[in-house]
């Protein structure tokens, strides 16, 4: 018996030996009557493996996401065009440190430390947005960043607030709140752009041309393909599908470019009277998982530059700790 | 009219100050040795750009047809009046902490005496820049002393930093005819009357750190006449590209 037990992981033994309690309900039946009646899962409640890990995949990888998305913006943050702009640039990019700070701590009360989790991305066994992975070649991809990506972003974070892992929930709660801001600063960006110059103009349409497929990706596999929807979804962690999310924030994005004259490059756009939602066309799976997989244009450089700063900053972490130590 | 040229170069020579190591600390995006450090040091930034942004309004309206981001975005390398040491490059984050950590002490005491200006408008000017430049001395200071007594390695390379960056600290006293004045008529602040105090601050946090106090040697000079290091032609090179490219645009 010792033997066997000495093979599983504590948390499965754990939860064999908890199977039966006081009410003759097992761990997992009084998980999933909580699950059932919204009640939160907190970090000290029992709850599956397979929870955990997925929850320790999705909060790592969205945390990763915050972080490495401070590369593209910050990318632009010396060269912003006016000293309004910059701050908020600025603050938005702080914001998403935040966020990410925040995040990890979340993801921490899963029984994972951050320094862990930031190993599995520097070893590229973590996943983040793979949005991140594109260049921001020119200003206007600031407000392409801001609309689109952020405005995707939202979508899916309002719709996780209602998640069942407690602070998990409560971090998108504190999330959403500042994300908003961040569309409308995407959204001023691309507007004053389209109105502006030819110059700027050309350089707004090209931003999306080039943001928009890559943004309505974020929201990943079509429902069909999702091997990990499943139990999202009975869990929960999710309560609306990719292809829900994805078509809300088409619905609510393709008015925006209209307002500010610009088009979504997409032929087969269009409204459909009996779903009462748009139509699109067929998004290049090909590139997304190419992308996910490794080849985007960035990933190489978003990772490098992660672990390089990472590690010139090793010495400086160092001193911190041997100074708490010696005066601690 | 001559008083109100002055009075825009002093503006100029705190608010260039502030935006051009507001620039120096916004390299740091992304590239902090922790996370809590790029969100610090993004703050400071942040105050940074808010202190040049008061001060180039108020030039905008001594001068009239003009605004901050004509300030900024327009001006020439020869035109601007931000101390040396504000734009000496980052280097690694003890070069970083030991330049801030300076210029924070030098700020820290100057606006104390600047509130005190008969300048409506300079004086609110300080004393919201002096609550934010106490918590950037704090946190420079907090690094200085945990690198100076942290690690062997961080211990030289704390030390090295101050000693290359040292002969810059000099030049933030400098005035020129202009300040003169304004110091006269109680407008400005004369550096030298807070020199004591500034080595003060410098003794006892680098006895706080275990590290040494270099020795004073030769000092570089020249900024507040507008003569700067070959750096700040290429950090505004950066910052002015887009405003330069498109004179016309708006943003």
């Amino acid at each position: 018996m010792t033997l066997v037990i000495v093979f599983y992981d504590l948390k499965i033994v754990n939860c064999e030996l908890n199977i039966k309690t006081n009410n003759n309900m097992s761990d997992l039946e009084k998980f999933l009557e909580k699950i059932e009646e919204n009640i939160k899962i907190e970090p000290k409640d029992w709850m599956p493996d397979d929870y955990r890990k997925h929850l320790q995949r999705q909060m790592s990888q969205h945390a990763h996401s915050e972080v490495i998305g401070m590369q593209p913006e910050g990318n632009w943050v010396l060269r912003a065009p006016s000293l309004r702009a910059k701050v908020i640039l600025l603050a938005k990019i702080q914001d998403e440190a935040g966020h990410g700070q925040y995040l990890y701590s979340a993801a921490e009360t899963l029984g994972k430390s951050r320094s862990t989790y930031i190993n599995e991305l520097q070893t590229r066994k973590a996943k983040y947005s793979s949005i991140f992975n594109y260049p921001t070649l020119t200003w206007a991809d600031m407000g392409a960043v801001g609309w689109l990506v952020d405005g995707a972003a939202i979508v899916n974070q309002v719709s996780l607030q209602k998640t069942s892992y407690g602070p998990y929930s409560r971090a998108m709660v504190k999330i959403c709140k500042e994300e908003s801001f961040h569309q409308r600063q995407g959204y001023e960006i691309i507007s004053n752009m389209a109105k502006g110059t030819p110059e700027q103009k050309q350089m707004a349409q090209d931003a999306l041309d080039r943001f928009w497929w890559p943004s309505i990706m974020m929201f990943g596999p079509h429902d069909a393909d999702s091997s990990r929807s499943e139990n999202a979804m009975k869990w929960k962690i999710k309560n609306e599908t990719n292809d829900q999310l994805r078509q809300k924030f088409i619905d609510k994005t393709i008015q925006q470019a209209e307002i500010i004259g610009l088009t979504i490059p997409d032929k087969d756009l269009r409204w459909n009277d009996e779903t009462n939602h748009y139509d699109f066309g067929e998004i290049d799976w090909d590139e997304f998982w190419n992308v996910v997989k490794g080849n985007g244009p960035c990933n190489d450089d978003r990772i490098e530059h992660h672990i390089k700063a990472h590690e010139d900053g090793a010495w400086v972490r160092e001193a911190a700790i041997a100074y708490a130590e010696k005066n601690g | 009219m001559e008083n109100k040229e002055a009075l825009i170069n002093y503006c100029l020579r705190l608010g260039d100050s502030s935006l051009i190591l507001g620039q120096r600390m916004a390299e740091w995006c992304s590239n902090g040795p922790i996370l809590e450090e790029d969100i610090a040091m993004t703050n400071i930034s942040l105050d940074l750009f808010g202190q040049s942004r008061m001060l180039y309004s108020y030039i905008a309206e001594l001068e009239g047809g003009t605004n901050e981001d004509e300030i900024a975005f327009r001006r020439n390398e020869r035109e601007f009046f931000n101390t040396l040491i504000s734009e000496r490059p980052n280097g690694h984050f003890g070069d970083t902490i030991a330049r801030n950590f300076l210029i924070d002490a030098f700020s820290f005491h100057y606006y104390k005496q600047l509130v005190k200006s008969n300048n409506e408008v300079i004086s609110a000017f300080a004393e919201k820049s002096l609550k934010e430049v106490t918590y950037h001395l704090r946190h420079s200071s907090e690094w200085m002393i945990r690198l100076g007594d942290g690690t062997e390695e961080s211990k030289i390379k704390i030390q090295n930093a101050l000693n290359k960056v040292w002969k810059y600290s000099d030049d933030m006293f400098d005035v020129n005819d202009g300040d003169k004045s304004l110091i006269e008529s109680g407008i400005a602040v004369n550096p030298e009357e807070i020199k004591e105090a500034w080595n003060e601050t410098i003794t006892s946090v680098l006895k706080r750190a275990k590290l040494t106090r270099p020795e004073d040697g030769y000092f570089h000079k020249g900024s507040r006449n507008g003569v700067h290091s070959e750096y700040l032609g290429h950090l505004l090179t950066e910052m002015q590209y887009l405003q330069r490219a498109y004179p016309d645009a708006k943003w």
